[in-house]
């Protein structure tokens, strides 16, 4: 059985909201360029549609753009002829701002504030499309979709979907096939096969030692999802509480059942702000005097800094401009409020100080300011100057530039599913190499 | 017995920036099935070990795929400063000790 389409979702908030806030991708250019040459080979060989989706991890203009140049670079490198649709999903504020005005965008739960010096502040937004913008492009010609934030499943439920397949199997069909082998019983090395009817979705995996079983199809709906059961897309809702999930042999599931129910037209908003500038220092702790009383210390510390700090950089450093984390690793670093064993002592803490402050200026400042305290801030066990801090690097301090935070955990409601979404078509034709 | 000792997974992830989910796995029917008629995953257990409003807990049961799950707001967002854990792989732990009689 030949397929119909290859599709691929880019993108992510998991690793946290710098990309999109600083409009960089996650992932090295050549890791792109060598998936994105497999698809496009392997789509002109069998004259069938490739679609990327949230592509250049965070889907903003800039992220497409760069995905843009790689395949531009592709094209020519091959000799490929490509009709190219470049969706993309960043969001005008001034629109934003008209559909604030007029009780269109809604909060999830839990949702932080919004108003328009929240969107006027944003580093960057984008709006998850849905398929409708996707299947306009395979309408009009596209061998090559390559989309702005888009929805995981959205990017493989587009095409069965225009061909009349059951809206709930197209959606599950996309969700189980969004993630590649991670459906599988144990992740490896390898593409899935999804084959969608009138009545069943097939999923199986092709590489070695993997295999999907009941159990792992029907597990995958609850990865990284708050609800295993509905899923929320723009269009509406697919429902899994029917489904079922049979083995067909030892590698391949054929689920059936699954729903979808219409609902409200609403696009996802992703939102990134800049948080300010970092600078940190990391070092450790063996000192079992200090260990034990190592907050309270800490606080001294801090105490100590935030007095310096007044000293030396005056008005322009005021305590509600910066923060200053201490993160102590063998101490609640990782789990925090949360840690059920917060009173437990190792025998050695490790530490970061972190140091955020409105410019890089300030943060390397403030890092810098902070080592000597660190190291010798004294405790009542010892008489004498002590070192109490074993300092990793010299120089010490470490700059993290910009850092951001996600802003929005909201949705838009459209008066059309094309309306936050622009489609330019491109001509790639590397076919005319000089 | 304790949680860790049946199930084959216990697992926390971000459920985008803003949730936090927890998945409790298991390699067959029976040990499902001991710890769902223990009674001992429920909201209000879950509600206490992570110190969160118990009306603020989603539990699912979700047999199919020998799994319980467990959604709760992110103590933090993803990447706030002061958030340690960026994809909150590491939040399951107090899971593990539950007791499963």
């Amino acid at each position: 059985m030949a397929p119909h389409f290859i599709a691929c979702d880019a993108g992510t908030t998991d690793a946290g909201p710098f990309s999109l806030g600083m409009g960089t991708p996650a992932f090295p250019r050549e890791a792109v360029k060598r998936d994105l040459l497999l698809m496009l080979l392997a789509g002109r060989k069998a004259n069938i549609p490739v679609i990327v989706g949230s592509a250049g991890t965070a889907g903003g203009d800039v992220h497409v753009d760069w995905a843009l140049e790689i395949t531009r670079e592709i094209v020519a490198e091959h000799g490929l002829t490509l009709r190219t649709a470049v969706i993309y999903a960043e969001q005008d504020k001034a629109y934003l701002k008209r559909l604030l005005h007029e009780n269109r965008i809604l909060p999830l739960d839990p949702a932080p504030p919004i108003s328009e010096s929240i969107i006027d502040g944003s580093s960057r937004i984008v709006g998850m499309m849905g398929v409708e913008p996707l299947q306009q492009a395979i309408s009009d010609g596209a061998d090559f979709v390559l989309a702005g934030r888009c929805s995981d499943s959205a990017l493989f439920a587009a095409i069965p979907l225009m061909q009349g397949f059951p809206a709930g199997l197209a959606w599950h069909a996309g969700k189980v096939s969004e993630c590649g082998t991670l459906v599988c019983e144990t992740l490896g090395r390898g593409v899935i096969f999804t084959t969608i009817s009138h009545d069943a979705v097939t999923i199986r995996p092709y590489g070695a030692g993997l295999r999907c079983t009941p159990q792992s199809v029907a597990a995958h709906s609850l990865y990284e999802n708050a609800n295993p059961y509905l899923h929320r897309e723009c269009s509406g809702t697919f429902d899994l509480t029917k489904a079922t999930f049979e083995a067909i042999d030892d590698v391949t599931v054929r689920i059936r059942g699954s729903e979808f129910i219409s609902e409200t037209y609403t696009v996802k908003l992703e939102g990134a702000e800049l948080a300010g500038y970092q600078s940190i220092i990391v070092g450790g702790i063996r000192d079992p005097y200090i260990i034990r009383q190592l907050h309270s210390w800490l606080d001294s510390v801090r105490s100590y800094i935030d007095e310096s700090v007044a000293r030396v950089l005056g008005n322009k450093a005021d305590k509600s401009l910066y923060s200053l984390a201490f993160h102590t690793y063998g101490i609640n670093a990782v789990m925090g409020s949360l840690e059920p064993d917060p009173k437990h002592l190792p025998h050695e803490v490790g530490i970061v100080l972190e140091a955020t402050a409105p410019t890089q200026d300030m943060a390397h400042k403030l890092t810098q300011l902070s080592r000597q305290p660190l190291l010798h801030y004294p405790i009542q066990e010892w008489t004498g100057s002590i070192t109490a801090f074993a300092c990793l690097h010299n120089p010490a301090v470490i700059d993290r530039g910009p850092v951001y935070r996600f802003n929005l955990n909201h949705v838009a409601v459209p008066s059309t599913p094309f309306e936050m979404f622009r489609t330019h078509f491109i001509d790639l034709d590397g076919s005319k190499r000089s | 017995m304790i949680l860790a000792d049946i199930a084959n997974l216990i697992r926390s992830k971000n459920a985008g920036p803003f949730t936090l989910t927890f998945d409790i796995m298991f390699a067959d029917l029976a040990s499902y099935r001991r710890v769902k008629n223990s009674g001992a995953l429920n909201p209000s257990a879950f509600a206490k070990l992570y110190r969160c409003p118990v009306e603020k807990v989603r539990f699912f049961e979700c047999e199919n795929a020998l799994a319980f799950k467990f959604s709760i707001p992110r103590p933090l967002t993803q990447g706030e400063l002061g958030d340690g854990d960026m994809h909150g792989g590491q939040q399951f732990i107090p899971l593990m000790n539950v007791e499963i009689p």
